[in-house]
């Protein structure tokens, strides 16, 4: 291997390496100079997270050979915190300011060309900003915090967001991300940017068909011939079972297929090495055989009795499914003065963060240790011991932090790899996956195939509703059976139908698993039930927000499964908070179509209504949070839940500082660790902030009357901490009591409080009736756009979004998830669809940029939860739900067609267009 | 693997290199990298980033010089007449400005993707590629350069040292239409340059109008360019739709999009190319 030396400055420092001809020089500064904050998000140019400065112009880092780095500037997000920036720091303040950071992974690349931009624009506007951005790919905030953080780097203003510092009150408060600081400066440590220097790097082998059998040749051999090959595993290899899942009686899926795969990309072998060796390994010499076999890829296909079977017991492929029946359907019917129908489809949806998987394994004695991006460490640490045929306490997962979830990462992905390999070598074995490794083998969206049929009366009231959703879940169970089960019990909407029946299947395939994202299938359904319920308004010629409020929940009224709430229901006020938007809007549309004549453009206005239920669907679902008080004055917060972005490591200190009755200032974090922290779930189903939220109140509550008692003060006394002083008030009284004068437990803790939360469910009877959660949050979405009738193509203008929370734990935060979810529903009604086999990259497979997401406004709507902390309802799901069908409703406003067939790319669009 | 990296700083020095061996020619290494895959190596690369002879965008009497590892940041930046608009206007459109910072015009032609942004410009402006080896050098139409998807006529010992643009009356326009389904960052559904050079009497005395990413490789609408030499400047908005103008077109469906639907809005973007034209004159 030819390697040559490179000099250059780095961040203002002389640097001298030697390096392999030909790296790319995001490996250089990675893997050689230890600089992570260049991130890897695709080795090909499409996400812009690697990018770094040369000589003052932005790079992709992944896409420049090291050698011609040699005599250059080079600049990385390190090195642009403090002085060197001509904002001086004023950028990434910014950014934690705007809550233009979530993840993080993407805000290294954002620094970065924002950075280049500020050095010759110190104040830009946001069209300069969006060109500055528009090669840099974020999946979490949807951009437009961001723009707002850069166009303001250099500007003095009312901050929309503060640090902590010392408040009474933190609920409410929008106070700065508590994990925010290292993402701005580049240091936060994401799964693929730390290991042990011995680490051994592991690679899988996967399978190039749908559907194959295998057999190996000598493996053996093979390790011996290779250089810098050290083992080979495969399923003989697995300790324990060689099998995991996330539904208990649903788990099916391998670690390693045993003879034959179901899906392109299954794994069937792992190949570890030294690092330098695996990394450029030709694994095609690897002696396997392949037989492609029959495979079937569509719902329709596989449902055949002819179509080969996946899995045993599981007859004509169907894993399971899902089923609501309440009043009377038929009789429904026959009261509708209107009745409409149609069927709707969409494809796999891939979640595309910006990290793809990564983490390592190290052996410690009898006790196999992970550390890995993940949103369930419980979990991990559960299936993992399965595997390993080990008990679940000699398995400890360690999340990094995570750069973007939206579901896919509650699935195991190279945990067990890494494991296995690390336990059998007895030496610590890392893994990153490639861009395409994460696209073709981890889990999406799922297709949806789904009949409906809703009658209306004359007075504009449903009279019955059914709905069939077919739902591909590919090659394995994970969470088909929730979106089985979810689908019929939201596919109404947050409207009241006495008539209704909702059946789901989910079908097997040979495609990836279909899994867990963001919504569970409830996105999918809502397509159909708003588009259809806006064709029910025109019929009836009622306004479609009128049409909705005259069918939507209340208090008191039930919903499909027979529930009732006697508070917190806010889904009209959702809509009367759109309504003068909505009115204005119309008008808006108007006047712009009128002056629009004799041209292709068309523009238009839509709505669309939404529900959730927070939680898991009728199972227990508990949190459990720990929090003390120190002997040096400072409470610690033992802190389970993974935060992936949306701000749960924020949320839930806001809560319980304010359930302690103490400045959040005090508050230090120990954060998700299966040995130090208790199991607060999974980051998913919208449940953090109401459930383990609702754990750190009870917790901070109980920690709050052992300190009173301490200090021997009145309920009513308010806390403060001062030093080693815990000091407690009542108008002119004061108890004051020092710390560490008091008995203090082995890790210095005077005062602990654990509490554990569990949400009151009831399951569901063969008709779906019950009370599948605890919380439902609602929302309503109206978008504005243009239609280019003569191109297909699609301009949104502006969403406004009404989201019932319940209570706005962190306004900035709330914010950053409502603008999030658009974002995605914004790629899923216009651009998004996963083709198995040809999308495995980030720019055929493409998400929205900056210049996709308009302008957002959004308005919180506080309706109180019975249950929730303070009131608090989930949000993250929530958002995307109502974005696609109000996009679609909008381009049929303006063009009159009906978009069917998601997305409505140029092409489809211009085809209903012609054919309406 | 065999690997060897040389990055030398003259041209003859290069080219002897490539008359020894073949090798990986590498500029902003924007498409070598991207098609790279995370587990290969590069084998033996000869990196031309270095060299004094192949860089600047120069005015060399009847035509412009644009040395080979001009990037396309380079392109925006150069003083150049109204007719090369369309080549800054897909220049804009590449990538992202990091890629638009890297990549060279040179490598564009060379990767020779159906879809690549600098080929219809290039193709209306009737650019000419240089290819030089140990033996000479040679100019190449671009038309005739690039013969198939990511097939080219370089020879193995040639490396291209410059693209060469002939001057056009200084009264020509051009535009650039890109269709893609976002709006960064995206791979063309269809695109279409238009460089249009007006008569003395608001007639059209020459107009070359070419598409990319509607077949193997982009090319010319000669027939539709017949048409519509000689009319006037204020017929454009009724442009001629007939399907035969577009016969060269052999567009496919892929995940992009429908062939049928490429057909028809490359006619549509064909039309508003041709008056943003005509909007530029007046």
């Amino acid at each position: 291997m030819s390697t040559s030396k490179i000099n250059f400055e780095l961040n203002g420092e002389p640097v001298s390496v030697s390096t392999i001809a030909g790296t790319r020089f995001s490996r250089v500064l990675r893997e050689e100079l230890g600089l992570t904050g260049t991130k890897i998000g695709c080795n090909a140019g499409d996400c812009g997270a690697c990018t770094i400065l040369v000589d003052n112009k932005p790079v992709c880092a992944c896409m420049m050979a090291a050698q011609q780095a040699d005599g250059c500037n080079i600049e990385t997000v390190e090195g642009l915190q403090s002085g060197r920036s001509v904002a001086k720091g004023n950028l990434q303040q910014s950014f934690l300011r705007h809550g233009a950071a979530q993840c993080g992974i993407c805000t290294p690349g954002m620094i970065v060309v924002a950075e280049a931009l500020l050095r010759r624009t110190p104040h830009p506007s946001e069209q300069q900003v969006e060109n500055a951005i528009g090669g840099v790919l974020c999946r979490c905030t949807g951009y437009r915090n961001i723009i707002r953080a850069i166009v303001n780097a250099n500007v003095q203003e009312e901050a929309p967001a503060s640090y902590p510092g010392q408040r009474a009150n933190s609920v409410g408060v929008p106070i700065i991300r508590l994990d925010g600081a290292p993402k701005v400066a580049g240091s936060d440590l994401f799964a693929a940017d730390d290991w042990p220097d011995d680490a051994l790097l592991a690679r899988a082998i996967r399978s190039p068909y749908p559907h194959a059998a295998f057999s190996f040749g000598d493996l053996d051999e093979y390790v011996n011939e290779t250089d810098g090959v050290v083992a080979v595993f495969t399923a003989k290899d697995v300790p324990g079972r060689n099998c995991f899942g996330v539904i208990p009686e649903f788990i099916d899926q391998p670690v390693f297929a045993e003879s034959e795969t179901r899906f392109e990309g299954e794994a069937v072998a792992l190949v570890v090495g030294t690092a330098d060796d695996i990394i450029t390994l030709d694994i095609s010499n690897l002696p396997i055989t392949w037989q492609k076999l029959t495979d079937v890829t569509t719902v329709t296909e596989a449902a055949d009795e002819r179509a080969p079977q996946l899995h045993i017991g599981r007859a004509n492929n169907r894993l399971t499914g899902g089923y609501v029946e309440s009043g009377d359907v038929e009789s429904g019917f026959e009261a509708a003065d209107v009745v409409v129908e149609g069927t709707f489809t969409t494809g796999f949806i891939e979640h595309a963060y910006i990290e793809p998987e990564a983490g390592f394994a190290r052996r410690v004695g009898e006790r196999i240790e992970v550390w890995a991006c993940t949103q369930a460490p419980y979990m991990d640490r559960d299936s993992l011991a399965e595997i390993m045929g080990i008990s679940k306490n000699q398995v400890r997962i360690i999340p990094s932090s995570v750069g973007g979830g939206f579901g896919s990462k509650l699935d195991l992905s190279l945990q067990p790899f890494v494991a296995i390999a690390a336990w059998h070598l007895k030496q610590p074995v890392k893994m990153v996956y490639s861009r395409t490794e994460s696209m073709l083998s981890t889990t999406k969206r799922h297709p949806s195939s789904i009949q409906s049929r809703i009658g209306a009366s004359k007075d504009g009231k449903i009279t019955a509703m059914t709905f069939a959703g077919m739902f591909n879940t590919g090659a394995y169970a994970s969470w088909g059976p929730t979106v089985a089960n979810r689908v019929p019990i939201h596919a109404c909407g947050p409207y009241r139908i006495e008539n209704y029946r909702a059946e789901s299947a989910a079908i097997h395939t040979h495609c990836p698993p279909a899994g867990a994202f963001r919504g569970f299938g409830v996105p999918q359904s809502a397509v159909a039930q708003e588009t259809l319920f806006d064709l029910l308004a025109e019929q009836l010629a009622i306004d479609p927000l009128e049409f909705r409020v005259r069918n939507a929940l209340a208090n008191g009224l039930p919903t499909v499964t027979g529930q009732r709430f006697d508070r917190g229901v806010g889904i009209v006020a959702c809509f009367e908070a759109l309504r003068p938007h909505w009115q204005q809007a119309i008008r808006n549309a108007e006047m712009r179509n009128e002056s629009a004549q004799g041209t292709p453009m068309r523009f238009g206005v839509g709505i669309a209504g939404l529900w959730y239920g927070c939680g898991n669907t009728s199972l227990p679902n508990p949190s459990t949070i720990r929090v003390g008080l120190r002997d040096d004055g400072r409470i610690v917060l033992f802190q389970g839940a993974v935060d992936i972005g949306q701000g749960s490591n924020t949320v839930i200190s806001q809560i319980c500082a304010d359930a302690i009755g103490i400045s959040i200032d005090c508050f230090d974090l120990v954060y998700g660790d299966t040995d130090l922290t208790a199991d607060a779930g999974k980051t998913s189903a919208s449940r953090q902030t109401f459930i383990s939220g609702k754990a750190a109140f009870l917790a901070g509550s109980v920690l709050r009357n052992k300190l009173l008692t301490i200090c021997d003060a009145p309920l009513s006394a308010r806390l403060q901490l001062n030093g080693n002083t815990l000091l407690a008030s009542v108008e002119n009284s004061t108890w004051t009591v020092q710390l560490d004068r008091l008995p203090a437990d082995q890790d210095g803790f005077i005062a602990t409080a654990e509490e554990t939360y569990d949400p009151p469910t009831q399951p569901l009877d063969k008709d779906g009736q019950g009370e599948p959660y605890a919380s439902f949050g609602y929302g309503a979405q109206m978008v504005e756009l243009s239609v280019d009738i003569a191109l297909g193509v699609t301009k949104l203008m502006k969403v406004t979004a009404a989201h019932d929370v319940g209570k706005v734990i962190n306004p900035v935060l709330a914010e950053g998830q409502v603008h999030g979810g658009i974002a995605q529903g914004i790629g899923m009604a216009l651009m998004e669809e996963f083709v198995p086999g040809k999308t495995n990259n980030l720019h055929d497979y493409l998400i929205p940029t900056a210049g996709d997401v308009p302008e957002i406004e959004t308005l919180f709507i506080e309706e109180a939860d019975p249950h929730g902390p303070y009131g608090a309802k989930g949000l993250g799901e929530h958002v995307l739900v109502g974005t696609a069908p109000a996009i679609l409703n909008a381009i049929r406003y303006a063009t009159g067609a009906v978009i069917r067939n998601l997305p409505a790319s140029p092409d489809r669009l211009l085809a209903a267009i012609k054919s309406k | 693997m065999q690997q060897s990296y040389e990055r030398p700083n003259n041209l003859d020095e290069a080219l002897a290199l490539l008359d020894q061996s073949p090798r990986q020619v590498l500029a902003g290494g924007t498409d070598v990298y991207a098609a790279l895959g995370d587990h290969n190596s590069l084998g033996h690369v000869l990196d031309v980033t270095a060299i004094p002879d192949l860089t600047g965008i120069k005015d060399v009497g009847d035509h412009w010089r644009i040395g080979a590892s001009s990037t396309w940041s380079d392109v925006l930046a150069a003083n150049l007449p109204k007719s090369f608009d369309c080549l800054k206007l897909a220049a804009c459109e590449v990538g992202g400005i990091q890629i638009q910072n890297a990549g060279t015009i040179a490598g564009n032609l060379c990767n020779a993707s159906p879809a690549a942004d600098g080929v219809p410009p290039l193709m209306a402006l009737n650019a000419s590629v240089e290819l030089s080896s140990a033996n000479g050098r040679r100019v190449v139409n671009l038309k005739d350069f690039i013969t198939g998807p990511r097939q080219t006529v370089l020879a193995g010992t040639e490396l291209m040292s410059a693209v060469l643009v002939p001057k056009s009356d200084e009264r020509s326009v051009s535009s650039f239409l890109k269709l893609g389904s976002r709006k960064y960052l995206v791979i063309s559904i269809s695109m279409v340059a238009v460089v249009l050079e007006p008569g003395s009497d608001d007639s059209i005395e020459n107009i070359s109008i070419s598409v990319g990413s509607c077949s193997a490789v982009a090319c010319r609408l000669r027939d539709l360019e017949a048409e519509l030499k000689g009319c006037q400047l204020r017929q454009m908005s009724r442009l001629p739709h007939a399907t035969k103008f577009f016969a060269p077109l052999s567009p496919i469906d892929d995940i992009r999009s429908s062939g049928q639907y490429r057909l028809e809005a490359t006619a549509e973007l064909v039309r508003r190319a041709i008056l943003l034209c005509v909007d530029a004159l007046r």
